[in-house]
């Protein structure tokens, strides 16, 4: 209540980036959302509803958390708080559909991190379980305009269950939006590790030698699958059994999370990112009669056809990446999400590398390079919201400014794809959330050091 | 060209090798016209604001640059309407074309150097020309206390590695703070630079002070060591010489100011350190590399007269980087310490402009202070501004054009000049696309006949088992 009281004033007057009361800097901590406050009117804003066109001078009115009308001229309620949007931008909150933000603080810290467990098969992990609330990356990201992001265990084969969840909330039962998102399943994968420091120079005699036999690759692919194929077997006898309840019948907790998987309810989020692996996906998924979704599938412009011909849906891996082979075009990654809208494929991001946790907030900026190589404008802006709400299955809930779904908005003083735009207050359910954070608390700090 | 078989096995094999290709694009890419004249367009000069007009290259230099400037007879002409001229950017930490990173088995490595480790053909060359960047400072990498020689190079893509290098620019040295050179012997955390190696002092930020002192100090025995026989030789006295130590060569140039350090560094203990320590020395430290806390102290890094080369964004990645801020660069800036951003990976080489777009949101600072982070400030920190950086008639024509602001993420670069030669053009590089494709095609069809063809197993050229293996 006290912080978005103190936004409307402050908005009233020419935003400053942090509408927020100054923290004590430093200290670690970041304020929490403000309690209450979640009904309220934005007018005289440019609306981008990506569900529609865009509204000039528009209004969104908020009541209790949810958006009740988006239009010009609305007439709002007497009583409600108007927040002044002349001369800024809504937006509907960006959604990362693929991090591990939550689940690992600092990269090289193995106690912070919370995305690996041990084992090739671990479908009753649930990645809400490990996150942190209190992550300085969530308020980092969250001041980007990334309202809500999918949280992922990685690992061998299956490594867990992703879940959505909201950038905000006091505990993980707050954040959480789908605790059980789908299935991470990494597909097995004829491994031909490369040399060269940062993959950019690799020596190449060396590279060969560092890679062992293709026979042996192969031979421990083939064994993977074997085992793969087995595991979804026994889970489909294990539901069977569980369904006669045959005498002596025991619970198991790996199988028992393996039957919405099986039933089709929960998708299998499949890491399948060379042209054979992504093939080796969609045979899988026929095979065993899944719903899939194909994770960093980088060389998926290679098979828009049959990806489109299996309604699957793509969420790819940051834009800017170095292109997989030495002889691809220098613009390969850059042009790959252009290449899948024009195959109309579903597709979204998700800003996972190596530096997942840290490169979550600069979303926008993936989705942005596309258009800078030919996706259009629009498309980029959907990738990021809508289309990561239809994927992940809660376009009911999020991912554009209609009617009935939940306030998870910005305000930004310029289109969220560029990098020099400011989102100015982030909203999540409606609730002003806190846009301090760590990096900006050290900013009041240090920028105020005397000379 | 002779095609080598065993060549051929290798680029089947290793998709991440194609030595052909790689050289088709050299020689396609550094098909340039010495005389360009860019009309009509809009120039960010740097140093002098911006300009709606034309700009000369010829004769390798920036000849003209202004309103209205006449094409000479045989210039080729290019409409720059709606696009965007600016100076070549210059990255002032990369590891591009090493072969080889961290001579990490000493503390003290100044003895080798960059330069010899340098492969022309890498194809992060190519790529970094794509994002704009003309010019790298090479570094040793952080595993020691002292690193080795670092080396400034421009792009010249199809160029061998002498040619490339950055004729008259500075020597540098690799130094490295903190969590790297303390990190040789540990166990844990496989992967990053030193884990798995010996044990070896330093294994804390103490021993990192006191084996850049004891290194120092020994320089300077060594120094007055070779004075005391110099000043005997001129007096015409019968001496032997003392025994070159090439460790120590690097290091009395650094206290005679002629080789500068490049520091790689994170927390503001380590960097005020270091302060100490070279003014102890009497000498500077160039710029402080990654100075992710460089933030803190700024007002003493500004004293000390160094430089801050830093990430725009990136943080957390380690301990060390837990504090890092994205206005780090511009409280940098606003304090009075010349700043630069540099990419220190290949991949963020590739948008080190877009980089400099988010300073202009974290931290305030102007579109030109912006781009300065990535042209005339590295160019000082590498003192060479007097070559590049900028766009001021007479200097090297190193210059980019874009199709939008370089600052919008919705910019991309389209043509890339080096010394008035172009080495990067979009519209050729697209074109040159099917051509390369069906070279390829038709080198891994010839392969597969010699494969299959009667004599295509044995004799001279026969494949190794290894490659064998790679091939079915």
């Amino acid at each position: 209540m006290r912080t978005l009281a103190i936004f409307i004033t402050t908005a009233s007057l020419a935003l400053v980036p942090s509408p927020v009361t100054a923290q004590p800097a430093a200290t670690g901590i970041t304020g929490a959302p403000a309690a209450g406050g979640d009904s309220f009117v934005i007018k005289g804003a440019t609306v981008h509803t990506v569900s529609g066109a865009d509204i000039p001078n528009g209004s969104v009115i908020v009541r209790n958390g949810k958006i009740m009308g988006v239009g010009k001229n609305l007439p709002a309620p007497k009583d409600m708080k108007v927040i002044d949007g002349k001369g800024l931008h809504v937006y509907p909150g960006m959604i990362d559909a693929g991090t591990e933000i939550g689940l690992i603080e600092i990269n090289s810290v193995r106690e912070t991190s919370d995305t690996t467990e041990l084992g090739k098969f671990n479908p009753q992990l649930v990645a809400l379980t490990a996150v942190n609330p209190e992550s300085e990356h969530i308020p980092v990201t969250r001041f980007n305009g990334i309202t809500s992001a999918i949280t992922m265990p990685s690992g061998q084969l299956i490594s867990g269950q992703v879940s959505l969840i909201h950038l905000d909330g006091w505990t993980t039962d707050e954040m959480g939006i789908k605790p059980r998102a789908g299935l991470h399943l990494r597909m097995p994968a004829i491994a031909t590790p490369r040399g060269g420091f940062q993959g950019d120079s690799g020596d190449i005699p060396a590279a060969l030698a560092a890679r062992g036999s293709f026979t042996q690759a192969k031979q421990n692919f083939d064994k993977e699958m074997a085992e793969l194929n087995e595991f979804f077997e026994t889970s489909r006898r294990y539901m069977q059994l569980k369904a006669a309840q045959p005498a002596g019948f025991k619970p198991d907790l790996k199988l028992e999370a393996m039957i919405p998987v099986i039933e089709g309810k929960v998708p299998v989020l499949i890491t399948a990112v060379l042209e054979r692996e992504i093939k080796d996906a969609l045979a899988f998924a026929e095979k065993q009669k899944l719903k899939i979704i194909l994770l960093d599938a980088q060389e998926a412009y290679k098979v828009t056809k049959e990806i489109k011909a299996a309604n699957v849906p793509v969420v790819l891996g940051p834009t800017l990446s170095l292109p997989i082979n030495e002889d691809d075009p220098y613009d390969r990654q850059y042009t790959t999400p252009a290449d899948l809208q024009k195959a109309g494929i579903l597709f979204s991001i998700g800003t996972l590398e190596g530096k997942a946790n840290l490169a979550s907030r600069n979303l926008p900026y993936q989705a942005a390079q596309a258009v800078a190589f030919g996706l259009p404008h629009d498309e980029a802006i959907k990738a990021i919201t809508q289309n990561a709400a239809i994927i992940w299955g809660v376009s009911d809930l999020i991912g554009t400014i209609e009617e009935g779904k939940w306030a998870d908005l910005l305000l930004t003083d310029g289109d969220p794809l560029e990098a020099t735009t400011t989102v100015k207050q982030v909203f999540i359910k409606g609730k002003a959330s806190d846009m301090q954070s760590k990096h900006k608390q050290l900013y009041d700090k240090y920028i105020n050091r005397p000379n | 060209m002779r095609i080598n078989r065993r060549t051929l096995l290798i680029s089947l094999a290793a998709p991440v090798a194609t030595p052909f290709l790689t050289k088709l694009a050299a020689q396609s890419a550094a098909s340039g016209n010495d005389t360009v004249l860019i009309q009509n367009a809009t120039i960010l000069t740097i140093t002098n604001g911006t300009v709606k007009g034309s700009i000369l290259l010829q004769g390798g230099k920036i000849a003209a640059l202004g309103e209205k400037v006449l094409a000479p007879a045989g210039a080729k002409v290019i409409d720059g309407a709606g696009k965007f001229v600016m100076p070549g950017i210059i990255d002032c930490h990369s590891h591009i074309m090493a072969e080889a990173i961290n001579e990490g088995t000493v503390s003290v490595s100044s003895m080798v150097g960059i330069e010899d480790v340098l492969n022309p053909e890498d194809v992060g060359i190519y790529r970094a020309l794509a994002g704009g960047v003309t010019t790298a400072n090479i570094l040793h990498g952080s595993a020691n206390s002292i690193g080795g020689k670092t080396i400034v190079m421009k792009m010249r893509w199809g160029k061998n590695a002498q040619t490339m290098k950055f004729e008259g620019a500075a020597p540098g040295i690799k130094f490295a703070l903190g969590e790297n050179p303390k990190r040789a012997g540990q166990a844990v955390a496989a992967g990053l630079a030193g884990v798995g190696s010996a044990p070896r002092y330093p294994a804390t930020r103490m021993g990192v002070e006191d084996v850049i002192r004891q290194a120092f100090n020994d320089a300077k025995d060594y120094k007055s060591i070779w004075a005391t026989y110099n000043a005997k030789l001129a007096k015409g006295e019968v001496v032997m010489p003392p025994a070159r130590d090439l460790k120590f060569d690097a290091l009395v140039e650094v206290l005679d100011g002629k080789r500068l350090v490049h520091a790689h560094c994170y927390r503001q203990d380590e960097i005020l350190m270091l302060i100490h320590v070279a003014d102890d020395y009497g000498f500077k430290i160039r710029t402080f590399q990654h100075v992710l806390e460089g933030y803190k102290v700024a007002k003493e890094i500004a004293a000390h007269g160094g430089g801050a080369s830093t990430f725009a964004d990136w943080w957390a990645y380690k301990l060390e980087a837990n504090d890092a801020i994205p206005y780090n660069a511009a409280i940098l800036v606003k304090k009075g310490v010349l700043t630069s951003l540099n990419s220190d990976d290949a991949e963020l080489m590739r948008h080190l402009d877009k980089e400099a777009a988010k300073t202009v949101k974290y931290g305030g600072l102007t579109e030109t202070e912006a781009l300065s982070l990535i042209t005339i400030n590295p160019a000082k920190q590498l003192k060479i501004e007097n070559r590049v950086g900028s766009l001021e008639v007479g200097k090297d024509a190193d210059v980019l054009l874009y199709d939008a602001h370089p600052l919008s993420n919705f910019s991309k670069v389209e043509k890339v000049w080096i010394d008035g030669h172009m080495y990067f053009d979009r519209d050729e590089d697209i074109s040159n696309r099917t051509k390369k494709d069906l070279e390829k095609k038709a080198l891994i069809q010839k392969a597969a006949a010699d494969q299959r063809g009667p004599g295509g197993r044995g004799g001279a050229t026969a494949p190794t088992p290894q490659e064998e293996g790679n091939n079915q």
